[in-house]
């Protein structure tokens, strides 16, 4: 899992809502780099600029101006389905909402992304169950999403992203409808595949405490970056 | 595929009755024109089995103008000569038969019933299919002669007769020409109602010189039965017999013939013509019933893409492409489609079945229909389901995503 460019770069991305004198800039001029293996926190209050960042990393969106290269390929000039086969391959999400389809089990959910990448379904059994035992919800798959509890619900939503084996996983708020226990639950779940499976995770926060999980915390005000621990470590050493 | 056929059936079953209603148009215009086919090919068998029952190759010869036929008093009834005649000189007639009809009430013992003495030979029996089926049917000299004997048909046989055999019976004929007495030999087999629901087995045989001399008092033959040597002598076989009572009956070259040919394979024609008609008409309503229920499909797949939004962002955003957003939504539209398609075959053959039963027509579904029925409410799944699917598709996620 070496690469020599970084897995995720912005050039000086911009992002603009509008034009002319009510033109917003919700990014203005950012640069980031995250590496393979990295747990990230995005940071900041909201209008920060966080949530487009999201959006662009998620290939949801498109910059402005500037260049979001992944492994090297620059999103900007990808066409929406070309968009579509990268989250497809490389992205797993993560919700506030958890966002999982309703009357739909638990296992039908996880198999989902499995179902798009055209997996023959013996492949896509055995990785939509294994998945959820990574989350260690094994045993509640058969039953529909909403007879789940929000945790619960989360978990499956973590099991459905890490299902397809992604190149790095998008978690955006994930504990922003959890209570404090069931937050930090999640959290630890996220370090531990971090950590053990060595899954690349992004984190969007505006909670101090969550993005403690993280190695790394970029901090976001006005669509710029303030403050990035990664940047300062290295600078340190 | 399979994968995106089940989640469409789910989520139709999921909102059954919304489903049902909204192909209620398709189930009602399907259903129609499955009914109209059905009972259409079911009236024209029916006739072709009656025309076939009445015989083959058949042609009758009226007297009097096509329009007011023999009712016209003054019109001039044939004679047997005129039978004799046709029999002689036209090599394309096979057979040809002389009726003379006398309405009269028949009496046995208390028993009285009105009904009409057909005046014939046995010929009558093979021009029309008739079987003898009790006792039997004339002699050549009962013929000749004009013995007073008859076959009845088994409604007066009924009326007069109930469970008793009538073979041997005498039994009393009587008209303004007075009352004669008559001996049943014979009893036809019965032939039941035909297309229109005429009783086609209230009427009696007896010799047709008995008829003329003592029933009638005339020497008239009202009806000629002929047949032709074959199908293909039918036309040719109309010609002659045309021109043939032209000049027996000295009609002038400018003047309209003073009789008629009944071709029953025109019959035929015109039946099928007019179950053509109504199939078309009724086919033009069903397609208007058909759009309606497409757009009802349109409106239904509408609101399902607005609700289902955030679906379809979360579809999207996990590695759908545009296409299988629209295939999932197209295969949607077209099930619900093509399972109101079904469930209108369903009903069609279902009426066309009771509906075939209460007018006596043989039950007969058309697959044609059957396949054209279905085919084409996937079509209309097809059309009216494009533009919501494209909607769908075309969604950005990030709305998506957010729409609440």
């Amino acid at each position: 899992m070496t690469h020599k460019e970084p897995l995720i770069e912005f050039r000086d991305v911009v992002k603009a809502y509008g034009t002319g004198e009510a033109e917003v800039r919700a990014l203005d001029g950012v640069d980031l780099k995250v590496r393979d293996g990295e747990f990230v926190a995005v940071m900041g209050s909201s209008g920060s600029g966080k949530s487009t960042t999201m959006n662009i990393l998620g290939c949801l969106d498109v910059p402005t101006s500037g260049h979001y290269l992944f492994r090297g390929v620059d999103v900007g000039e990808l066409d929406r389905n070309q968009r579509a086969r990268l989250r497809r391959h490389y992205l797993g999400f993560v919700f506030q909402g958890f966002n999982l389809l309703k009357r739909t089990t638990a296992l039908q959910n996880v198999a989902l992304p499995l179902i798009y990448r055209k997996m023959p379904a013996r492949e896509r059994n055995r990785r939509a169950k294994a998945a959820p035992k990574a989350v260690g919800l094994a045993d509640r798959m058969h039953h529909s999403s909403s007879e789940l509890s929000g945790g619960q619900q989360q978990r499956v939503a973590i099991a459905r992203a890490i299902a397809s084996d992604p190149a790095i996983l998008l978690a955006d708020e994930p504990t922003g409808n959890l209570d404090s226990e069931r937050s930090h639950d999640i959290m630890r779940l996220l370090r531990k595949l971090n950590e053990e499976d060595g899954i690349t995770i992004l984190l969007v926060t505006h909670e101090d405490d969550m993005a403690e999980y993280a190695k790394r915390q970029v901090m976001f005000r006005d669509g710029r970056i303030v403050s990035d621990t990664g940047v300062q470590l290295r600078e340190a050493i | 595929m399979l994968t995106t056929l089940g989640i469409a059936m789910r989520e139709i079953a999921a909102n059954w009755l919304r489903s049902l209603l909204t192909t209620l148009g398709i189930i009602i215009g399907v259903g129609a024109v499955i009914i109209v086919v059905s009972l259409g090919n079911g009236a024209t068998q029916r006739v072709q089995n009656d025309l076939s029952e009445l015989g083959n190759n058949l042609l009758a010869l009226v007297p009097g103008d096509q329009n007011q036929g023999s009712a016209n008093r003054l019109v001039e009834m044939f004679n047997m000569d005129d039978v004799e005649a046709l029999r002689a000189e036209i090599p394309t007639i096979a057979m040809a038969t002389g009726v003379l009809t006398q309405v009269a009430t028949v009496v046995y013992g208390n028993e009285n019933y009105y009904s009409s003495v057909r005046g014939t030979d046995n010929d009558y029996l093979t021009i029309r299919n008739l079987d003898v089926g009790l006792g039997r049917s004339f002699t050549e000299s009962e013929l000749r002669a004009g013995r007073a004997v008859c076959i009845l048909g088994e409604t007066p046989r009924r009326e007069l007769f109930g469970v008793q055999n009538p073979v041997g019976a005498e039994i009393r004929i009587s008209t303004n020409s007075g009352n004669n007495t008559c001996e049943v030999i014979g009893v036809l087999t019965e032939r039941g109602a035909d297309t229109f629901g005429n009783d086609q087995d209230d009427y009696m045989l007896a010799p047709l010189n008995f008829v003329q001399r003592r029933v009638a008092g005339n020497r008239d033959v009202t009806l000629i039965f002929l047949t032709a040597t074959s199908e293909a002598e039918r036309e040719k076989a109309i010609e002659d017999v045309t021109l043939l009572m032209r000049e027996r009956r000295r009609v002038r070259d400018e003047d309209e013939s003073d009789f008629f040919i009944q071709d029953l394979k025109q019959v035929q024609e015109q039946v099928a013509q007019v179950t053509g008609i109504m199939t078309l008409f009724v086919s033009a309503i069903a397609a208007i019933s058909l759009i309606v229920g497409g757009i009802g499909v349109m409106n239904v797949m509408l609101v399902s893409v607005t609700e289902r939004t955030r679906e379809i962002g979360i579809r999207l955003a996990i590695g759908a492409l545009e296409r299988d957003v629209l295939t999932q939504f197209l295969v949607e539209a077209i099930l619900l489609s093509v399972l109101g398609g079904i469930i209108g075959v369903a009903f069609g053959v279902g009426i066309s079945y009771l509906a075939a039963g209460a007018l006596d027509f043989p039950f007969v579904v058309s697959q044609s229909a059957v396949v054209i029925a279905v085919a084409f409410s996937g079509l209309i799944g097809i059309i009216f389901g494009f533009f919501p699917a494209w909607r769908a598709a075309r969604l950005n996620p990030i709305d998506a995503l957010r729409y609440e």
